[in-house]
C-alpha cells in the first residue's frame, strides 16, 4: 500500500484534523462529574434517591433502545447519553416522588424531546429539562413536596419542609427561618435530590472544566447575571445574593443542563448571550413570577432561542466579505 | 369544471374522513381543535355545531355561486357563514347553556373557522349544491371524528374521565336521558393504585402533542393507502391540489414574501 501511494498527492475532503474525543468518552466524563452529586443525594436524602436514579437511568436507556429499534435506526445506547439524561432527570426530583412518575418523565425526556427529533445532537431542547417540566406541569404537588434533609437517618417518616426560595420570595433581611449559608453550601436544605449540595455540584463543574468538556463561559455568565440582578433587587445585600445563588436548581442547571452541547450556542459570543438570557429569565421568574423557581423554564426558553442566537453570532469565514446584497433583500422583504 | 364530469357523491363525502381530513391532512381549523378538545363532551358539541354550519353554508354558497361577484366573494361567504353561526349560537344558548358556557368564545369563532371558509372557497364556490352538501358533511364528520379522538386521548390521560358532563350536552333530550350516567370516572380507581392523571394533556402543550401524534398516525394510514404524505413539499402531494388555483405555478409551499421577492 505504501509503495503505491509514494510520490502521489492524496486528495481527501475536509475535515483533516480529528480529535480523539468520542461521544461516549465525553458522556463518561459527565457521568464521573455527577458522581459527587449522586453521593450527596444519598447522604442527604437516603437510599431512595439511589433508587430514583436507578429507575430513571434504566427507563431512559430502555426507552432509547426501544424507540431506536421501532424507528429502525442504529441503536445508540452505547454512547451513554441516555444515562446522563437519566441521572440529570433523577437529580431534578424530590425524594418522595412516586416511581411511576419517573417512568413518565423519562419517556418525555428520551422519546418525546430526543428521539422524536432524531436522537443525540438533533434535539432542540435539553431532554432532562423537558422531562422535568413535563412532570412539574403534570404532577405539580408531587414534584414540589420537599422532604427535610438528613431526617431519613433518624427514622422519622417524610418530614416536609419548604425550600429556601419560598422564604426568599418575601425576604426582609431576617435569615432566622433560613438555613445558614454553610448549611446551604453543603446542601442541608429542602429541595430536589441533586440540586441542594452546592459543594458537590461545583466539584463536578471543576472536573468538567479541567477535562475541557465544557467551557466555563455559560455557568459563570449565567450565575453572574443572576447575582447582579439579585444584588440590585436585594438593595446591595450580599447575603441575599449568596442565598439566591445557592438555592433552587441554579447551580445544577447552570453547570450541567445549560451547557448541553446540542442545545447551547457554538461561539463564545453566542454562549454569553445565551447564558445572560438564562440568568435574566431565571431572575425575572424568581422575583416576579408565581413560581418560586425558574431555572428549568429559563433554560428551556433559551434552548428554543439557540438557533436564532447562532444565526446572529455566526463567525465570518476568514477572508470573505460580508454579503451586502443579502441584507438589502432582507430589508425589502 | 366539475359540472362536466360525473360527480361521485360517495367520493365527495368520504374524502373528508381520511384522505382530505380537514384537521389532520389539510391542517385547517387547528385553533378550535386544540382549544376545545379538553373533554369529549365539548369536542362532540363543537364538532356537531361546526358540521351543521359547514353543511348549511356549503349549500347556500354553492346555490349562490353564480350570483356572488368574484371580487367580493370572501365578505359574501363570511356573511352567509356568520348568519348560520348566529343561529347555532342562539340555539345552543337556549337549549344547551352548559355547552355555550364550556365552548365560550370558540362558538361564535366558528365564523372564521378555516375549514368552513376553506371549503366554501375551494369547493362550494365551484360545485353544484348536492356535491357541496356531501363535501360539507364529509368534512364535518372528519372534523368531528378528529375532535372526538383528540378529546378522548386528552380527557382520559389528562383528567382521568371519559364523557364527563355528557349529561349537559344531552339536556335537549329531556332531563335525564341516560339514567343518571354522566361519563366514566377513572380517578378513584387510579388513586387506589397510586396513579394520577397527567395534567399536561389537558393543557395547551398536551393538545399540541396529541395533535402531532394523531397527524403522524394519519400520515401512516395514508401511507398504507398510498396517499401522499401531508408534509411532503410540492404540489403533486398536496391534498388540496385538485381544488387549487395555482397548482401550475407551484409556488404555494413558499411563503408569500419569497414569491413576491422573486417577482421583483
Amino acid at each position: 500500500m505504501t509503495s503505491e501511494n509514494e510520490n502521489k498527492i492524496i486528495v481527501t475532503s475536509s475535515p483533516h484534523f480529528h480529535t480523539s474525543k468520542t461521544v461516549r468518552g465525553i458522556m463518561a466524563d459527565v457521568i464521573i462529574s455527577l458522581v459527587p452529586a449522586i453521593i450527596a443525594s444519598v447522604v442527604l436524602f437516603g437510599y431512595r434517591s439511589l433508587l430514583i436514579e436507578f429507575v430513571c437511568v434504566a427507563c431512559c436507556v430502555l426507552f432509547e433502545y426501544i424507540s431506536r429499534l421501532i424507528m429502525k435506526r442504529d441503536v445508540t445506547v452505547g454512547d451513554l447519553s441516555a444515562v446522563v439524561t437519566g441521572i440529570l432527570l433523577a437529580l431534578n426530583m424530590p425524594v418522595s416522588i412516586p416511581l411511576w412518575m419517573c417512568v413518565i418523565g423519562s419517556f418525555a425526556a428520551i422519546v418525546v424531546a430526543k428521539q422524536f427529533f432524531g436522537g443525540i445532537g438533533q434535539n432542540f431542547v435539553n431532554p432532562a429539562i423537558t422531562g422535568r417540566i413535563v412532570m412539574l406541569v403534570s404532577f405539580s404537588s408531587a414534584m414540589t413536596k420537599w422532604t427535610a434533609p438528613l431526617v431519613w437517618r433518624t427514622g422519622v417518616d417524610a418530614e416536609t419542609t419548604a425550600t429556601p426560595l419560598s422564604f426568599l420570595k418575601h425576604f426582609t433581611g431576617d435569615t432566622s427561618a433560613l438555613p445558614t449559608l454553610k448549611e446551604m453550601f453543603f446542601g442541608i436544605r429542602g429541595g430536589t435530590i441533586g440540586e441542594t449540595c452546592a459543594a458537590a455540584l461545583i466539584l463536578g463543574g471543576i472536573y468538567l472544566v479541567a477535562r475541557k468538556i465544557i467551557k466555563p463561559v455559560i455557568p459563570l455568565c449565567y450565575i453572574g447575571t443572576v447575582a447582579v440582578i439579585m444584588l440590585i433587587a436585594g438593595k446591595g445585600s450580599l447575603t441575599y445574593v449568596a442565598y439566591e445563588i445557592l438555592s433552587g436548581g441554579l447551580l445544577l442547571g447552570a453547570i450541567f443542563m445549560a451547557t448541553d452541547y446540542s442545545t447551547s450556542p457554538i461561539t463564545t459570543k453566542g454562549k454569553i448571550i445565551y447564558a445572560v438570557g438564562c440568568g435574566i429569565v431565571t431572575s425575572v421568574i424568581r422575583l416576579f413570577g408565581n413560581l418560586p423557581e425558574g431555572v428549568s423554564y429559563s433554560i428551556l426558553l433559551m434552548n428554543i432561542l439557540v438557533p436564532h442566537i447562532e444565526s446572529l453570532t455566526i463567525t465570518k469565514p476568514f477572508g470573505t466579505e460580508k454579503k451586502k446584497k443579502e441584507k438589502k433583500t432582507e430589508e425589502a422583504a | 369544471m366539475a359540472e362536466k364530469k360525473k360527480i361521485n357523491y360517495g367520493k365527495e363525502f368520504s374524502k373528508g374522513i381520511l384522505k382530505q381530513n380537514p384537521v389532520l391532512r389539510l391542517v385547517l381549523g387547528t385553533c378550535p381543535t386544540l382549544a376545545v378538545t379538553t373533554s369529549v363532551s365539548n369536542a362532540i358539541g363543537m364538532g356537531i355545531a361546526a358540521t351543521i354550519v359547514l353543511v348549511c353554508s356549503n349549500i347556500v354558497i354553492s346555490a349562490l355561486r353564480k350570483v356572488i361577484p368574484d371580487k367580493v366573494r370572501i365578505p359574501a361567504y363570511i356573511v352567509i357563514i356568520a348568519a348560520f353561526v348566529s343561529m347555532i349560537q342562539m340555539l345552543v344558548k337556549a337549549y344547551i347553556p352548559a355547552l355555550n358556557k364550556a365552548l365560550g368564545v370558540y362558538l361564535p369563532l366558528i365564523v372564521v373557522n378555516c375549514i368552513i371558509l376553506g371549503r366554501a372557497e375551494a369547493f362550494a364556490s365551484k360545485n353544484p349544491v348536492l356535491a357541496s352538501a356531501c363535501d360539507g358533511l364529509g368534512m364535518g364528520i372528519g372534523f368531528l371524528t378528529t375532535e372526538f379522538l383528540m378529546g378522548t386521548v386528552r380527557e382520559i390521560i389528562g383528567a382521568g374521565t371519559w364523557f364527563a358532563g355528557i349529561q349537559d350536552l344531552l339536556v335537549i333530550f329531556g332531563n335525564n336521558p341516560l339514567g343518571g350516567w354522566n361519563g366514566f370516572d377513572f380517578t378513584e380507581g387510579l388513586a387506589k393504585t397510586g396513579l394520577a392523571p397527567i395534567t399536561l394533556f389537558i393543557l395547551p402543550c398536551g393538545g399540541f402533542f396529541v395533535f402531532g401524534v394523531l397527524m403522524a398516525c394519519a400520515n401512516k394510514l395514508a401511507d398504507k393507502k398510498h396517499l401522499p404524505k401531508a408534509e411532503k413539499v410540492g404540489c403533486a402531494s398536496c391534498p388540496m391540489a385538485e381544488n387549487c388555483n395555482i397548482k401550475s405555478g407551484g409556488n404555494c409551499e413558499k411563503p408569500a414574501a419569497a414569491v413576491k421577492g422573486e417577482a421583483e
